[in-house]
């Protein structure tokens, strides 16, 4: 292994990309993984290292325990790791771009692995750009990195297992809540139920989601059901907040912070920019890599695990990342195919085990209607601040996709890139064209995946090779 | 709008955040200690000068950016605070000197 070599590049230390670490390492791969963070431990497990060692811990629970033996196996693994590593470039070869202290390099590499894990879904409404208006991933993340919680009783809207799992964890911190605003719609119990049946084999998940919701409920904060609508008012900051349910009952009420969550889905810029196939997953509304059963992708010897390659949960990433490092091991002449099938047998199985509840939880919690058809004044691209208004009244000029309509209104060219606009930026065009949303596609992504400055690409220690 | 369960103690560093001196905690990112300040914004818009504030805090919408010893438009949310450094809240577009 050089410097600049090894049979492995991992991106990404969460769940996946420690566990597809310490299997190849195993099997005699070098390995080299870069992560954004300054620590392993992915969103899941942020800081779980600095916290481990602290009474916080006992408060976030056991889910976030789990991580501290996780991120000691993976130090201990042999990988080559660099944290605070932002990868914006892969060339075929492979050949990846990063920058570190603004400094970029490049590095090869014989197979990749993408564990890059999910983004909170966006969930525009008017407002939903003003500070104070945060994800409840970002309240859990202050919560775990910064031991820093809601200054005044806080306001939560949205659906899924992460804000009961954040309430829970608030209160036990010692935070204050001011309501939820459940915006689950009516009747979804039902929808929900007929996946039960497979999802009974994680009776414990159900028994755990049952006890938050029962405790939250104890805990005596009011709680709306079948909210529909949101809009976020002030003058440069969150100052209130109204809200409309299903059945029209309207509120509105003062509000410092409000946090939104309506589910997670898989980050898919870098498998888009390599040139991965992508197709559309109707229970998760969002793209996902398409994928055969190790996890690669339409370009060989690059593979997806975790979140990644569809919401699965921790869970589901570690088995991903190990039968995807599994698979690497044999294309790479360091484990024969028999000895990797065998392998692999215990982690697809504990791979369905930790799916089986997801039927059940994307059905319960598929996005309201209103996520992807927020009203016309709502700002969906913050970066350029382009209103869902301007972009149906292009989108039914001709017939533009969203490549079109990101050179027409700048939507999707600011410093995100459309990570935060490019699902209602497809379900605006699907609406007004009448097409099918999955039809409509996505941004064609480019690098860099992140933004590099000049003097970092002129901090590039590379030689055009002679005509 | 935000504030800190514990006292960091021996942790503590000392950061400027538009000059002011600021206590922070060893390891906590920018974003984290720009979201306990009064203020509750990091930076205006390019576009209409709006304020905005840290909104996913794991590096994927943008909104933190500020200015980091004298670098325009780092991510707060994924820079780590050391004794010392100085934060700048920043306005609008990006200057080409910064």
């Amino acid at each position: 292994m050089s410097d600049h070599h090894t049979d492995l590049l991992i991106v990404g230390a969460g769940p996946a990309g420690m566990a597809a670490a310490v299997t190849a390492r195993r099997h005699g791969l070098s390995v080299r993984v870069v992560d954004d963070q300054s620590a392993p431990g992915g969103q899941i497990w942020r800081a779980i290292e600095t916290v481990a060692a602290t009474p916080r811990l006992a408060r976030l629970g056991e889910a976030y325990r789990a991580g501290v033996d996780r991120a000691a196996a993976f130090r201990a693994c042999g990988a080559l790791y660099e944290p605070q590593s932002q990868l914006w470039q892969i060339e075929p070869g492979f050949r990846a771009f990063l920058t570190r202290d603004g400094r970029a390099r490049s590095v090869t590499a014989e197979a990749i692995i993408l564990a890059t894990g999910a983004q909170e879904r966006p969930v525009p409404f008017p407002g939903w750009t003003l500070p104070g208006v945060l994800t409840v991933g970002a309240a859990q993340i202050l919560l775990k990195t910064a031991d820093s919680v809601p200054d005044k009783p806080v306001w939560i809207a949205g659906c899924g297992p992460l804000p009961l799992l954040y309430m829970t964890q608030l209160l036990a911190a010692g935070g204050r809540i001011a309501g939820f605003l459940d915006t689950t719609p009516r009747g979804r119990v039902g929808a929900a139920l007929r996946h039960l049946p497979q999802g009974l084999g994680r009776f414990g998940d159900l028994v755990k989601g049952l006890s938050w919701s029962l405790a939250l409920k104890r805990a005596g904060f009011p709680i709306i059901r079948h909210v529909a609508e949101l809009r976020a008012e002030g003058d440069g900051r969150l100052e209130s907040l109204h809200y409309r349910t299903q059945d029209g009952r309207e509120g509105d009420v003062a509000a410092e912070v409000l946090l939104v969550h309506e589910g997670v889905v898989p980050n898919i810029h870098a498998p888009l920019a390599l040139g991965c196939a992508v197709k559309w997953d109707a229970g998760q509304h969002c793209q996902v890599p398409a994928l055969d059963r190790w996890g690669e992708t339409s370009q060989a010897n690059v593979f997806v695990a975790g979140d990644g390659a569809g919401i699965g949960g921790a869970e589901a990433a570690e088995p991903r990342g190990r039968l995807a490092a599994l698979r690497v091991a044999t294309k790479l002449g360091k484990l024969r195919d028999d000895a990797a099938e065998a392998a692999a047998r215990p982690e697809r199985a504990t791979l369905s085990r930790a799916l089986a509840l997801r039927p059940f939880l994307d059905a319960l919690y598929a996005p309201r209607p209103q996520v992807f058809a927020p009203a016309d004044e709502t700002l969906v691209c913050r970066c350029e601040e382009v209103t869902a208004g301007e972009l149906r009244t292009r989108a039914a000029q001709g017939r533009p996709g969203p490549n079109q309509l990101k050179a027409f209104t700048r939507a999707g060219m600011g410093p995100c890139q459309g990570r935060q606009c490019g699902y209602t930026m497809a379900h605006i065009v699907a609406a007004v064209q009448n097409r099918p949303v999955e039809e409509v596609g996505f941004y064609r992504i480019r690098p860099p995946l992140k933004p590099v400055t000049l003097g970092e690409l002129a901090s590039l220690d590379e030689q055009e090779p002679a005509a | 709008m935000f504030r800190k369960l514990h006292d960091p103690g021996p942790a503590t560093v000392t950061v400027h955040i538009d000059g002011r001196p600021v206590r922070a905690e060893a390891g906590e990112s920018v974003a984290a200690v720009l979201l306990r300040q009064p203020e509750g914004w990091n930076r205006t818009t390019p576009v209409s000068e709006s304020r905005r504030a840290p909104y996913c805090m794991m590096g994927v919408c943008f909104e933190c950016l500020v200015e980091v010893d004298g670098q325009g438009s780092v991510q707060s949310c994924l820079t780590p605070v050391r004794d010392g450094m100085s934060v700048t809240r920043q306005q609008g577009r990006r200057s080409l000197s910064a």
